[in-house]
């Protein structure tokens, strides 16, 4: 479903070079976890898959379903299937949260060349996956992500995950800032969307999520490379002994 | 031939001068209202339109501005429409002619022509200060409009309509409103325009809010690419009077909105929302003037402007504390999302305060969209150009929200998102 080549990229302002030249490939089905230090530049990788324009790709390639997509702006890969659920979702004033959700919806169905949603037949499934996360309706009324705590930004992430059905998602730290009860919520609304045709990119620094979450497999990234691949035993090597031996070895 | 340099009249005041001689024989007052029209006029023959030099009209350079001036145009034809929010009472003017017919009942109504026959009129046709180019030009040729009391401790449930609807010419109407002491009241000022062709509309509005009376007055200026429209709203708030005034400008070539207000009892409550939406060739003007005369009355000004294409726009709002005015609250914002290179915006706050247990404070932004909300947006699969048109949207439609009636809030967000769409 996704295949990373040889991946180059910088910020587009000042030049700096994150990702040096990073090869990855995740099949349909699979849960892959990536791991890595601070600054190895894992949320840097879910910004270029989105199609962030404050990154530049020099070189290499990334393949979505065989095609290349780096020609591709922010929305047309997300009507293409690939979610990034961000690690910090962004407060909207004046944007009402059920209108954003239904010109998403329908935008991207548009794209696809499908009929749009009538009202009800949206807000229906609104209410259901809204329910499903333990999602307050009031909340919903709200403009998008303003006044939400951290535990529901998250919420309302995976919420739009589950309204667009997207074939590759990202979850950028979606851990991070969650209790315990809230990472479970969190997670059974993300295993609820594996699938056969449905990819999961899991971006995290600790195990934890992935007791939660189990990936088939797991990789590690530093300074913009893929360092080592292995399975979920991987993450518990990790969550044991730390990356510095992984470093060591791959130096 | 004098000594004296005369100025050399500009097409358009040549052409006002002109239209003068041409219909005041077919404009309604005679005797002190016809005398009233012809001192108006030749104080504008004197001063011609004001330029530059003359600080109220600064930014809005009204000699160079105003190229030509349409002629009065009787043969062409305009027709009600359906009111902006379904059950409104509506008052028409039809190309400046008052539709007398099915007057709404619960409010006083006549038309201003019949306040020009008797004379009542005479009184209003007086110019503000010298430099009150609106009120000489909308004196001079006042044809009609509506004097509209609405009693004492009336409530009305529905909005009162004040459609103005323009097909081409010249229009001048005026509204003297009398709000009775406690009575309630939704009026919405609303100017169309239903042809290509250009006119030239001023309407004048005097409103007098009694003790206790409460007044949304919603001006919806939507006229077309080639008009000029000329407006000014006079008020004076009594004890614990309240009056919301929501402007909203999408259209016009050239525009100029003046506002102009004193409170003259304690406890009155001024809040002037506005939004303008200016695209093309646009330049539009709100001027505001605002005098707390006595103690204890408060003030909020909220202009929200968005500005596309080569459009110019203009905010002068002042603020004066007469030196008894203690305790007066009046705070002005004034929030620009310029989205053209070649767009551009003045806004000219001042505070004038003479006394000194006041709160009062100013402040002017000029914004471009977060690009980080933007690029969110995006993520989501909602194109670029849509997206856009969100957050500008949100930008203005935080002050739509504060209108309390449902009704109203959806039908002004409609045409705030049409607009939008059109020229993003």
């Amino acid at each position: 479903m996704l295949e990373i080549r040889n991946l180059h990229a910088r910020i587009a302002e000042d030049g700096t070079e994150i990702i040096r030249g990073l090869n990855l490939t995740v099949k349909a089905g699979e849960v892959a976890a990536i791991m890595g230090p601070n600054g190895s530049g894992k949320s840097t990788l879910s910004y270029i898959l989105s199609g962030r324009s404050d990154y530049e790709v020099t070189e290499g390639d990334i393949l979505y379903n065989g095609e290349s997509i780096l020609e591709l702006d922010p929305s047309e890969r997300a009507a293409k299937g690939i979610f990034l659920a961000f690690q910090y979702p962004v407060e909207i004033p004046g944007v009402a949260t059920m209108q954003f959700l239904k010109v998403a919806l329908n935008e991207q169905r548009k794209f696809r060349g499908e009929a749009e949603l009538s009202t009800p037949d949206f807000i229906r499934r609104v209410k259901e996956a809204a329910a499903q996360l333990q999602i307050n309706p009031d909340m919903l009324k709200r403009p998008l992500n303003v006044g939400f705590s951290g535990g529901e930004k998250k919420r309302a992430e995976i919420l739009q995950m589950a309204l667009l059905e997207p074939k590759l998602c990202i979850l950028d730290e979606t851990d991070s800032g969650l209790d315990i009860d809230a990472l479970k919520i969190v997670a059974e609304g993300v295993n609820a969307l594996r699938s056969p045709d449905r990819a999961v990119i899991v971006i995290t620094h600790y195990q934890r999520l992935l007791e939660y979450i189990v990936p088939d497999t797991v990789h590690v990234l530093y300074k913009g490379q893929v360092i080592k691949s292995g399975d979920k035993s991987l993450a518990l090597d990790l969550e044991a002994n730390g990356y510095a031996d992984i470093i060591d070895a791959a130096a | 031939m004098n000594m004296q340099t005369a100025i050399t009249m500009t097409a358009a005041e040549t052409a006002l001068v002109d239209a003068y001689t041409a219909q005041i024989g077919e404009l309604p007052g005679e005797g002190a209202v016809l005398s009233a029209r012809d001192t108006l006029l030749a104080d504008l023959k004197k001063q011609g339109l004001p330029t530059r030099r003359v600080e109220s009209w600064h930014y809005t350079d009204l000699r160079a501005l105003l190229r030509s001036v349409p002629d009065f145009d009787p043969t062409s034809f305009a027709e009600k429409v359906d009111p902006l929010v379904p059950g409104s009472s509506v008052l028409a003017v039809l190309n400046g002619k008052a539709d007398t017919k099915n007057l709404p009942a619960g409010v006083n109504v006549r038309s201003y022509a019949e306040s020009l026959i008797d004379g009542v009129a005479a009184a209003d046709l007086v110019e503000r200060d010298q430099d009150d180019a609106i009120g000489r030009i909308n004196g001079s040729f006042v044809r009609d409009g509506f004097e509209i009391e609405v009693p004492e401790g009336t409530e009305l449930e529905q909005p009162l309509e004040l459609q103005l609807v323009q097909s081409a010419g010249q229009s001048h109407s005026r509204f003297p409103v009398t709000f009775g002491a406690n009575s309630k009241a939704t009026v919405i000022e609303r100017h169309l325009s239903v042809s290509d062709a250009a006119s030239l509309v001023t309407v004048v509005s005097d409103l007098i809010l009694d003790d206790g009376a409460e007044i949304t007055w919603i001006i919806l200026q939507q006229q077309g690419a080639s008009d000029s429209h000329l407006a000014q709203v006079n008020f004076d708030l009594g004890t614990n009077a309240k009056l919301r005034l929501f402007i909203i400008n999408a259209g016009g070539k050239l525009v100029r909105q003046e506002v102009h207000g004193v409170t003259t009892g304690e406890g009155a409550d001024f809040k002037l929302r506005g939004i303008n939406l200016l695209g093309g060739e646009t330049h539009t003007d709100v001027t505001f003037t605002l005098g707390h005369d006595v103690p204890n009355t408060t003030s909020t000004e909220i202009l929200r402007n968005v500005l596309f294409d080569r459009a110019k726009g203009v905010f002068q709002g002042q603020i004066r504390v007469a030196p008894d005015a203690q305790k007066t609250d009046a705070k002005m914002a004034c929030n620009t999302l310029l989205l053209s290179d070649d767009a551009d915006f003045s806004a000219k706050p001042e505070l004038e305060i003479f006394a000194d247990d006041v709160q009062c404070g100013h402040g002017a932004t000029v914004i471009d969209i977060n690009p980080t909300h933007l690029y969110y947006l995006r993520a989501r699969g909602i194109p670029e150009n849509k997206a856009r048109a969100m957050l500008v949207n949100a930008f203005v439609d935080e002050i739509v929200e504060e209108l309390e009636h449902e009704g109203l809030i959806e039908t002004l967000e409609t045409i705030i998102a049409a607009w939008l769409e059109k020229h993003a």
